[in-house]
């Protein structure tokens, strides 16, 4: 048995909060990278130039990437052998109150859905936890802007319906969400298990890094047609136009119901922003 | 085609911008999202002045992060206009001549646009720290318990706009995709 002390959790998930916001993973990175070089269209490629403007701006004034710092997303690997001094869940929506403020990020949280108070301190965390083995506590902190987070889609398809409607149904989602969602985008795919855990699949497919391919070949193939698919679109960069409108997919399946098909597709844009560390 | 404009912005000037044109932008534009255009709204149907001139008015759909000591202003991208698509019409038979904002608009705001002689422009969506170092000078003009959906007075030099919606009925999220498309054949 190791011990976590509660404070530990609240200095790393405040970190978390400012690198994720204002340093673009190296993969996304490198994503944008690849995608102005092999795009044809002239408007799309100046686009793109300017998205990593945007980056290097970023970094030289410590400004975070983009105003919408989002919903903090905390998705947490909890080793069964590890001991919590103090109160997890607290330390840490605290973590989160704190890296908000000290890092000048926007406080983007309403308490409640209708009545709309803003929180002041964009708490509550959204908070996911997986008991794993080992004594290790690892923690990912996922800003979601609601650009995209809001083009998201998810649908109980028949089984008859099969791979073509769960196609369909993806390419579907990209073209309604048009110029909205800050394209290029990054899509996270879930199919299966059941209306909840489908969204959550989804969520969690976008931690996957760009360009790391589903371990199981069927889904790896589906994942580049997907890609093939969505990039003949032609929406482009900001929707002006042109080859680059998604940078990456990841599908996550799960067992399901003899009678289901559920899709769900999780939106996300060329800010897709993920910081981990490991305690 | 490239072209400069300064505010106020006249209707007689953004005549000659068509959908695809790049625009850089100097003068006073004011922020408004979701919270201050329900406000505003609430405002003008009990018969009271809006918080600024609309007449010939820049409104840039944007909600900042803070502004860290010593800055003008924090991260400041433009936020889904879609939002405001239920608000805008009004806005614009009310003289408000230009939108800033990214993501597609409904008919009734394409409609008024045309009607009205206006523009749609986009600025760069997840592009915040860029659009920031247009900004030279803030100040809030009101409802500053909205936080970051406050309204703003915004003294810009050089923001750089794409045009989407002209006032002669043009859209480059239609007409872009799919030259972009044609290209290919």
């Amino acid at each position: 048995m190791r011990t976590i002390s509660a404070d530990e959790i609240i200095r790393a998930v405040a970190r978390l909060c400012v690198r994720a916001n204002t340093v673009l993973p190296a993969d996304v990175a490198a994503s944008l990278d690849a995608c102005r070089a092999s795009e044809p269209w002239p408007l799309a490629r100046e686009t793109l130039g300017l998205l990593q403007d945007n980056l290097v701006r970023a970094g030289e004034r410590d400004l975070p990437i983009c105003q919408d710092t989002g919903m903090a997303c905390v998705f947490v690997e909890l080793g069964q052998e590890v001991h919590i001094e103090g109160d997890f869940e607290r330390a840490i929506h605290e973590g989160v109150r704190r890296g908000y403020g000290e890092g000048y990020l926007r406080k983007s949280m309403v308490a409640d859905p209708l009545r709309r108070v803003n929180t002041q301190d964009n708490t509550p965390a959204s908070i996911t936890v997986r008991i794993v083995a080992g004594d290790q506590c690892v923690l990912t902190v996922a800003p979601k802007g609601f650009g995209s987070e809001n083009m998201s889609r998810l649908a109980m398809l028949k089984p008859a319906d099969g791979v073509e409607g769960v196609k369909n149904f993806v390419v579907e989602t990209v073209r309604l969400a048009g110029p909205n969602p800050c394209p290029p985008i990054v899509l996270g795919v879930g199919i299966g298990g059941s209306f909840d855990k489908v969204a959550a699949l989804a969520k969690h497919a976008l931690l996957r890094p760009l360009g790391e391919a589903n371990p199981d070949s069927y889904y790896a193939a589906l994942e580049g047609e997907l890609l093939e698919k969505i990039n003949a679109l032609g929406i482009g960069p900001q929707g002006f136009g042109g080859k680059t409108t998604c940078l990456g997919l990841a599908i996550e399946t799960a067992p399901t119901h003899v009678a289901g098909l559920p899709v769900a597709v999780n939106v996300s844009c060329h800010v897709t922003r993920r910081a981990t560390e490991v305690l | 085609m490239q072209c400069k404009l300064t505010t106020p912005v006249l209707k007689e000037d953004l005549k000659q911008l068509r959908e695809g044109d790049t625009v850089l932008l100097s003068g006073v534009i004011y922020t408004a999202r979701d919270a201050a255009h329900k406000r505003l709204m609430e405002l003008l149907d009990r018969g009271e002045k809006p918080p600024f001139l609309l007449e010939n008015s820049v409104i840039y759909y944007v909600g900042p992060t803070p502004e860290r000591p010593g800055e003008v202003i924090g991260s400041a991208g433009p936020t889904t206009s879609g939002r405001m698509d239920a608000y805008a019409p009004r806005l614009l038979d009310l003289g408000q001549s230009v939108m800033i904002g990214k993501g597609a608009r409904n008919q009734a705001v394409k409609d008024a646009v045309v009607r009205n002689g206006a523009v749609y422009l986009a600025a760069l969506g997840g592009a915040g720290a860029l659009m920031a170092a247009c900004v030279k000078k803030l100040e809030i003009v009101c409802w500053e318990d909205l936080g970051c959906e406050a309204v703003r007075r915004l003294e810009v030099e050089n923001m750089p706009l794409t045009v989407v919606l002209d006032a002669h009925g043009g859209d480059l999220y239609e007409r872009g995709p799919a030259a972009y498309l044609a290209s290919l054949n």
